[in-house]
């Protein structure tokens, strides 16, 4: 339960409440080694841990990046924390994206809000291997349109071959997206016309709805994952807080297949 | 060039339909095209022509005051543009703005209703379509109100 | 290691074992009457024991009561456990200082020594439960090392159950009420008006043959180890409750909704008793607490409870904020989400949820009604 100190190397405001902080070991160039979907349990000053997914480039372990959204007093002070500043990490914890299983497929990712943080490691990952894949699809709903995270990697994203689509729950008339609930930009994307694996990630109402909507275009269960989100504290297995169902989510997750987990997000308060 | 009814019939909105029937309505409806920025709906006015896009987007707004125009849904290809002129009292409730040069199938929305009045299993069957896009459209429109991505409100 | 049950301490010897064990260093935990109840605490000698008192345990109801001899260990299982040994109430973790930017400085952890202790008096529902927290905190992927010092070392002296209490099911559970392994000394008591007073011993381990080594033991005759096993059989006889664990986890499972969880709400206050006094219960809260000058920071752990409203807190509220999503996860962990987390059920059958409930409610009482809603055996409570 001692975590190691990472100092922040620099850092990025991405929208109102959120930040990108990029950080490495003292007096090194490490970051973490980690695989997509995992996070670390990350502490600023004493005002205690949260759980945090890794948003950066997995192949890439000169830096650790974080992307964090203000929403409490121990975000408040990570995204408070200046270059040269230590932070404790500990970690990384979880099951991962993937991204080798769906190799052969074609792959929607489904991010909804700073769900897009721990997708962007998988993103990067697809990419890397794009040969190994067929369609890459990118549906991302956020907000509005100054909420949407990522701007450049979204153009780079799809200049290498992801098909980008996304959208914003409303705008002013600046914004020439689509305006909409993600699910609406499934039947766009034409989903229905392949065979795709999915990996979902975003507010559990998102996820569950979004699945459903890919599982009516023939998305099947067990080639859909999603990153669920539980009160996660010691990220080992020893606290008990993160339980869903027969499953804890630091060790049995973040990321699950939807075949094994649906019937749990179905019960209500569990 | 093909005939009206045949490109609607490749609609999903319409699929099923008797050639009958689709004549009847594509009776009603011409093509037209319109340029990026056009005003197609707007608040208030009488719903007397709806559209159908076939190419392009079109943006459902509300003005507000010191907010301008405020975006809350893009519609794209196949879908339907208003509803109004199906119930009474027949007047838009948004405003619709072309996002882009569209391509759209114009419907004069008395010429429809009149034909429903008459041809009851005509009225039924386009009532049955359009009340499975008011259902999905209804059902989007919640999720959207959820505001799921907004700060800590209780979206579990 | 000597044959099972093959040899025997006089009552009258008894404090031979507390100056074998002090003589090497142990400091001994044992049952001793505290608050009118049976406590575990450290103790010096057989004085400390409770001779001659009972308890009379039921939903929500314990009493020490007289007995009409001077029995050593003639109780079952008070409001403690040994869990707090294997796991403190509350510790910290570190300290460190706090640089002016927010940096934590050099963290110094608060080292755990190996344990001197030895438990006299270990139930063998309690040595499962002790078996199941290992499973938890030791057999994952991030082993606690601090549990582990803790239980290194720790001397077990079992005693196992002459009778059984008014809410204890370890039967059912397959945990007791006799213990074959887990402990370095395993004492059955016996008082025989005939024979006298007197502790049929089983060695578990070397280092409990070394104790023995020091102790004034003669050999079992037959009639003493058909006391003990007779006694044995008393206390499987006893039960006060019984839990039907054929197919416990897919029943629970697949009863989810039942509308027996609105029932138990209405009765249950939340007030997390059964957890504080379940002896497999685990789960911790970890904070972090500065001074006022913001110069120095530490860590704590302590025991939290699936009862709190706080408990299952994330972003935008608690998943569990009703009172029948809390009991309904209490009592699916315990008995059915444990088995797939940890491979064995998380109930020894020891009752203490049952007695220390202040309104009663019994685990067993709530299971059964589950079981008999989908039309099987077994009457509705």
């Amino acid at each position: 339960m001692v975590g190691r100190p990472f100092v922040v190397r620099s850092k990025r405001q991405d929208t109102a409440d959120t930040w990108t902080l990029e950080l490495s070991a003292p007096g090194s160039e490490s970051g973490l080694t980690f695989a997509p979907g995992q996070f670390t349990m990350l502490a600023a000053g004493g005002t205690g841990e949260v759980p945090i997914s890794i948003s950066g480039d997995p192949s890439n372990s000169s830096m650790l990046v974080h992307t964090v959204r203000s929403v409490g007093l121990a975000t408040a002070a990570i995204c408070g924390a200046e270059p040269g500043q230590a932070l404790a990490v500990r970690g990384p914890f979880g099951r991962a994206w993937p991204v080798e299983r769906l190799e052969g497929l074609d792959v929607v990712a489904c991010a909804g809000g700073i769900g897009l943080a721990p997708l962007r490691p998988a993103i990067l990952a697809l990419l890397a291997r794009r040969e190994r894949y067929g369609r890459l699809v990118l549906l991302y709903g956020a907000r509005t349109p100054d909420q949407l995270l990522f701007a450049d990697d979204l153009a780079n994203w799809s200049a290498q071959g992801f098909e980008v689509h996304t959208t914003v729950d409303s705008s002013g008339p600046e914004w020439l997206g689509h305006v909409g609930v993600i699910t609406r930009l499934i039947g766009r994307a034409g989903i229905a016309k392949g065979h795709f694996g999915a990996m979902l990630c975003g507010p559990e109402i998102m996820m569950r709805v979004t699945a459903g909507a890919l599982a009516d275009e023939g998305v099947e269960d067990e080639l859909l994952y999603v990153s669920a989100e539980r009160n996660m504290q010691c990220g080992i297995g020893h606290c008990g807080h993160c339980q869903l169902g027969p499953t804890l989510v630091c060790r049995d997750g973040p990321v699950y297949s939807w075949a094994a987990l649906r019937r749990w997000l179905e019960v209500r308060e569990l | 060039m093909r005939r009206l009814e045949q490109v609607l019939a490749e609609i999903p909105t319409f699929s099923g339909l008797e050639d009958s029937q689709l004549k009847l309505i594509a009776g009603c409806g011409q093509n037209t095209r319109v340029g990026a920025g056009a005003l197609l709906l707007r608040e208030g006015e009488a719903a007397d022509t709806f559209y159908l896009i076939r190419r392009g987007r079109i943006a459902l707004e509300v003005h507000a005051p010191g907010a301008g125009a405020l975006r809350i849904e893009t519609l794209g290809a196949d879908e339907v543009v208003g509803w109004s002129w199906l119930f009474a009292p027949y007047r838009w409730q948004l405003d619709a703005r072309a996002l882009e040069p569209c391509s759209l199938v114009a419907f004069d929305a008395a010429c429809l209703r009149g034909k429903a009045e008459e041809d009851h299993e005509l009225g039924y069957q386009l009532m049955v379509r359009f009340a499975a896009n008011l259902v999905e459209r209804l059902q989007a429109t919640r999720f959207q109100l959820l505001d799921v991505y907004g700060n800590a409100r209780a979206t579990l | 290691m000597s044959p099972p049950g093959s040899q025997v301490l006089a009552r009258e010897d008894f404090d031979s074992l507390f100056e074998a064990l002090a003589l090497r260093g142990y400091t001994v935990v044992g049952p001793t009457i505290r608050d009118r109840a049976i406590v575990y605490d450290e103790i010096r000698s057989a004085d400390d024991l409770p001779a001659g008192w009972t308890d009379e345990q039921d939903g929500g109801h314990y009493r020490l009561l007289a007995r009409d001899d001077d029995a050593l260990f003639g109780y079952n299982v008070g409001p403690q456990s040994w869990k707090a040994y294997q796991l403190p109430a509350e510790r910290r973790l570190w300290r460190a200082r706090l640089e002016p930017d927010g940096s934590v400085g050099e963290i110094i952890e608060d080292a755990v020594p190996p344990s001197r202790h030895a438990f006299l008096g270990v139930r063998s529902c309690e040595l499962a439960a002790m078996g199941i927290l290992d499973r938890v905190l030791l057999g994952g992927s991030h082993p606690d090392p601090a549990e582990r010092a803790r239980r290194d070392g720790v001397l077990v002296i079992a005693v196992q159950c002459g009778q059984a209490g008014g809410t204890c099911f370890c039967s059912s559970m397959g945990t007791g009420p006799t213990a074959g392994a887990g402990f370095d000394l395993a004492l059955t008591e016996v008082l025989d008006s005939d024979r006298g007073h007197y502790f049929v011993v089983d060695c578990g381990s070397d280092t409990g043959a070394e104790i023995l080594a020091d102790l004034p033991l003669v050999a079992a005759a037959k009639v003493q180890q058909d006391a003990a096993r007779a006694a044995h059989a008393r206390a499987a006889a006893q039960m006060g409750r019984e839990l039907d664990t054929s197919d416990l986890r897919d029943l629970l499972y697949r009863n989810l909704e039942n509308p027996r969880w609105d029932e138990v709400a209405e009765r249950c206050l939340t007030c997390g008793n059964c957890t504080m006094v379940c002896p497999t219960c685990f789960c911790t809260t970890v904070e972090d607490v500065t001074d006022l000058q913001g110069e120095h920071v530490e860590r704590h752990m302590s025991w939290d409870s699936c009862f709190t409203i706080d408990y299952s807190h994330i972003a935008g509220g608690s998943v569990r904020s009703s009172a029948r999503s809390r009991y309904r996860q209490w009592m699916t962990h315990k008995l059915a989400t444990w088995i797939d987390q940890f491979g064995s059920s998380g109930c020894v059958g020891c009752g203490r949820c049952i007695t220390w409930c202040p309104v009663g409610i019994d685990i067993t009482e709530e299971a059964r009604a589950i079981r008999a809603s989908e039309g099987g055996a077994g009457a509705p409570s």
